[in-house]
């Protein structure tokens, strides 16, 4: 267990009230593990993988819970302790590669600028490790590129010098905070091929925080699915795929569209929206959404493994629609 | 790099052509502007004013007195009705002492307006960010001529900390020219401290927020080093651009009222005093003068853009 967030909660005064983002939202992650964290806009996802590395702080912000890493709270350093931990021992990505980079810097300083913020190196020294970072990530002829602005270079190409610039120090944990969002299918393939890559080769633990459920297929070993600012089932990729237990993950997976199954009309949707994170229910989040709503959905959902009241026998019946894992349109339980 | 030169150049030259068919053509339609009247004195006869305007050769059509104009300015021998000393002389006696003043005061409105700019961005909403806001409004509502008379009163005639007016050159006692443009420089100084602090102020907050920054704080970049660095650095583009804009001004005649109260015989004096005798030639030179500044920085401050932002090379259109 190399990093492991316990009874996370974050929210933010706002002239509107208090917006709890993320609430009591726990997950570990082990070297070499890659975890993803999976959930719609607005699920807290962002919010939960800044917050590891403080960069939720704010005045207006109030961060409980832990997030445990090498025998230390995060959510406890100061910030010129975090400083160590940033950057040099978890490194994180974003998801706009074309607005991640400053764009008066050329990437070989800015590159530079991460080593020299860690390691006593000269100049000349950085630029060399720059170079060879450039290399490792597949940029054709670093020599040359890095001393390249951010807008010589295409998306994934900037994504690249991303990943290149949180890989100089070396470091434990990556997080990757939507890395392919912004990137063409074709290019995604090859970002996600590059993190599996690094992953494997350097047993460098990933979390991967995502909307796009393809994406967790790809290189996932373990899924966090969040909903309205909680963790609603946590489960081994394969179990996520072919045993989900909580009906929200039954509404994305149904709403996938797949190649192996005739072309529906319309792809299927979950009906209405989340919550409001204002005011958010005491009970289960997604029961206003849920055809299974049953009285005990009012009460607050069990905090261990996935957050549904419902039986994992009547689950086993609930989840299929037409053959297939889904959630129904009407209430059938 | 020829291709934007040469663009530039034309757009120059038609920028003055306009401002000068402009600064004549008023000239030529306010009431009681009649130079011939004016030199002939208050009784005189017709025969008198009519030979006035014929020496002056203002019985000519007005596009003859144009082109006449044009071609005095170009052969440097524009002459004042008035006076009839070179405005061209006169301008370049000026220069020194206004560009005394308007140096000095640029590099005290940038200082100020940078420290007081970030201060205020950094503490934004607290005590010190505050009694900047108030500062820097009281600097941008306070009157130039008001402002100078107070200081005048009460630094130089009451308290008798500084010397009263005029201009001492650098090239006579560089101390005593320092010391004689103390005052002048805060007063023309003020009112852009005021302006370029706020909107620095307002930049920084924009930029604090792009993703660059956040980038950097997750490198584990120290606080400072992300400030200075990534903000100061990116909000101070648009900075640039008003500076040139506005120090070719102040050069070009923003400094009249402050050369007036503080009596630096500076161009701005001698625009003043022309201005005063409805003086058609020094209005023009000064005008033109004025124009070429402000045009000439414009364009330095487009090639200092290209340095500062990377994203923008000239002669191209900047991205989207």
């Amino acid at each position: 267990m190399i990093l492991s967030v316990k009874d996370l909660t974050v929210s933010f005064a706002t002239d509107g009230g208090v917006v709890r983002a993320v609430e009591g939202v726990s997950f570990s992650i082990d070297k070499g593990e890659i975890l993803a964290i999976v959930g719609e806009s607005g699920s807290g996802k962002s919010v939960t993988a800044q917050t590891i590395l403080g960069l939720t702080r704010a005045p207006n912000a109030s961060i409980t819970g832990s997030v445990e890493f090498d025998g230390r709270d995060l959510t406890q350093l100061d910030d010129e302790a975090l400083r160590e931990v940033r950057g040099k021992r978890i490194a994180m990505i974003f998801q706009d590669p074309m607005t991640s980079l400053n764009p008066v810097y050329r990437v070989g300083e800015q590159i530079v600028e991460m080593i020299r913020a860690h390691q006593k190196v000269d100049k000349k020294e950085a630029r060399e490790s720059a170079v060879d970072l450039l290399r490792s990530v597949g940029i054709p002829n670093p020599e040359r590129r890095v001393h390249d602005y951010p807008h010589e270079f295409s998306g994934g190409m900037r994504q690249r010098v991303m990943i290149a610039m949180a890989l100089a120090l070396d470091p434990d944990v990556l997080i990757a905070d939507e890395p392919t969002t912004a990137l063409d299918v074709t290019v995604q393939a090859q970002i996600l091929r590059l993190l599996d890559k690094l992953n494997r080769e350097r047993g460098l633990a990933v979390i991967l925080i995502t909307h796009d459920l393809g994406v967790v297929a790809e290189v996932a070993d373990r899924v966090a699915v969040m909903y309205a600012g909680q963790i609603v089932e946590d489960a081994t990729l394969d179990d996520l795929f072919y045993d989900p237990q909580h009906p929200y993950t039954w509404g994305l997976l149904g709403s996938l569209a797949r190649l192996d199954q005739p072309r529906p009309i319309r792809l299927a949707q979950i009906a209405g929206s989340p919550p409001s994170l204002l005011n958010p229910p005491t009970g289960c989040r997604f029961a206003a959404r849920c055809p299974h709503e049953f009285d005990k959905c009012s009460e607050p959902p069990p905090l261990h493994g996935d957050r549904c009241w419902l039986d994992p026998a009547d689950k086993r019946r609930l989840r299929d629609v037409d053959g297939h894992i889904g959630l129904r349109k009407d209430v059938a339980s | 790099m020829l291709r934007f030169a040469v663009r530039r150049l034309f757009g120059m030259a038609a920028v003055l052509f306009a401002i000068s068919v402009i600064v004549f053509l008023i000239f030529n339609v306010i009431p009681n502007s009649d130079p011939a009247q004016r030199i002939a004195g208050k009784n005189a006869n017709p025969e008198l004013i009519a030979r006035v305007r014929a020496d002056l050769g203002l019985d000519q059509s007005i596009v003859t007195q144009y082109l006449t104009m044009m071609k005095q300015i170009f052969t440097g021998t524009l002459t004042s009705y008035a006076s009839s000393q070179n405005v061209g002389e006169q301008i370049w006696k000026g220069l020194p002492a206004t560009l005394s003043l308007c140096i000095g005061a640029a590099v005290l409105w940038m200082a100020l307006a940078v420290v007081f700019g970030y201060l205020s961005a950094v503490h934004a909403g607290k005590f010190t960010d505050r009694t900047l806001t108030i500062l820097a409004l009281v600097g941008i509502s306070v009157p130039v001529f008001w402002l100078a008379a107070i200081l005048l009163y009460y630094l130089s005639f009451k308290a008798q900390i500084f010397p009263t007016s005029s201009y001492v050159p650098l090239t006579k006692n560089p101390g005593q020219w320092a010391y004689h443009l103390v005052l002048p420089w805060i007063t023309l100084a003020v009112l852009f401290v005021g302006f370029y602090s706020r909107v620095l102020r307002s930049n920084m907050l924009d930029v604090m927020n792009e993703d660059y920054v956040r980038t950097a704080r997750a490198k584990g970049i120290s606080e400072r080093q992300i400030r200075i660095k990534h903000v100061l650095r990116n909000s101070m583009i648009p900075i640039i651009t008003l500076f040139g804009l506005d120090f070719g001004a102040v050069v070009g005649g923003g400094a009249i009222l402050t050369e007036t109260v503080f009596n630096i015989n500076g161009v701005g004096l001698y625009a003043g005093q022309a201005i005063g005798s409805l003086d058609l030639p020094p209005l023009m030179g000064v005008t033109m003068f004025g124009a070429f500044f402000i045009v000439l920085f414009n364009t330095v401050v487009d090639v200092l853009y290209a340095f500062l932002d990377p994203r923008i090379r000239l002669g191209e259109a900047a991205p989207a």
